[in-house]
């Protein structure tokens, strides 16, 4: 029981934390902050995923999106050279319209979830001990071809965005494969016409008298 | 394990919540709405995280995994895009991004 409450405390802990980041993603002026604080929310919510013993995917979302997504969030937030003015002027203005949808929605949503419906306990892990063993035989057997797919969609992903960002700088020196694999023969050797005499031979070098 | 499942979900309904008034509160700063449609997934991530969890059943869990897949693969085109639109227009305010109404 002491090991259940503990287990709640660090829920609300995480929870809460979670939220405020949440918040000061939504609120802060400089864009740089956001996505600190949009970090912080990540890290809580992995926490709060391996509270629900969910422990490959929290190590992956602290993984692939505070290690590899937000970092490139900060990178192009950086790389920008932007004027923040104009784009904050409306703020003041969409804050009380976008509060009401918030606060409406949240209220219908918790209306429809019934929170005392759902007021269910879990019962013993079914993923045993191990959660990646658990996650891997799903994974591989009956998820195989998503799993196939999402890894083209990755590749696609990848060459998507380096077509997109690839800038041709017109004085760069580079191959242009097309013009190497397009070349033939007579493009490289031109054959010239010669009489056929024999060139006479060039007279030997003169000794030189030893000094 | 006795958090309630009801917790898990009023959590994951706060933070989407929250997502949606940020997109209507920022809506001229691309960048910031990508990073409110990330906290939305991951706020749907934490629903199957727990369903998986309490029903028992790694569905939930192997979804949330290609969720995470597409999300990647979704945010860096989009980063390319935003880059893209502001070497070209110098701007990523999404009130001056209409050329294509004329």
């Amino acid at each position: 029981m002491n090991h259940s409450i503990f287990q709640m405390v660090c829920f609300i802990a995480f929870a809460v934390v979670a939220v405020g980041a949440a918040l000061a993603v939504i609120s802060v002026k400089n864009t740089v902050h956001a996505v600190l604080a949009l970090v912080l929310t990540f890290f809580s919510t992995a926490c709060l995923w391996m509270l629900a013993e969910a422990e490959f995917l929290a190590l992956a979302l602290v993984v692939v999106y505070v290690g590899a997504v937000m970092v490139l969030f900060l990178f192009v937030v950086m790389m920008l050279d932007i004027d923040l003015e104009p784009i904050r002027e409306g703020f003041i203005k969409y804050l009380p319209v976008g509060i009401g949808a918030a606060v409406i929605m949240l209220i219908e949503m918790l209306g429809i979830i019934g929170v005392k419906a759902f007021n269910v306990q879990a019962g013993p892990n079914p993923a045993g001990t191990s959660n990646i063993e658990w996650l891997g035989q799903a994974l591989f057997t009956r998820f195989l071809l998503p799993f196939e797919i999402a890894a083209v969609i990755l590749t696609v992903g990848l060459v998507a965005a380096v077509v997109l960002a690839l800038r041709v700088r017109s004085f760069s020196k580079r191959q242009n494969p097309a013009a190497q694999s397009a070349v033939r023969a007579p493009g490289r050797v031109r054959m010239v016409k010669m009489s056929a005499v024999a060139p006479t031979k060039p007279a030997p070098a003169r000794q030189e008298p030893q000094a | 394990m006795s958090i309630p499942l009801s917790w898990y979900i009023v959590f994951a309904t706060v933070l989407f919540c929250i997502s949606i008034a940020g997109i209507f509160i920022n809506r001229k700063n691309v960048i910031v709405l990508l990073m409110c449609i990330e906290l939305m997934l991951l706020a749907v991530n934490t629903n199957f995280v727990a369903f998986s969890r309490f029903l028992g059943n790694p569905g939930g869990q192997v979804f949330v995994f290609f969720i995470l897949t597409v999300a990647a693969a979704e945010s860096a085109i989009g980063l390319a895009i935003v880059v893209l639109m502001f070497r070209n227009r110098r701007t990523i305010n999404v009130d001056e991004i209409d050329s294509l109404r004329y």
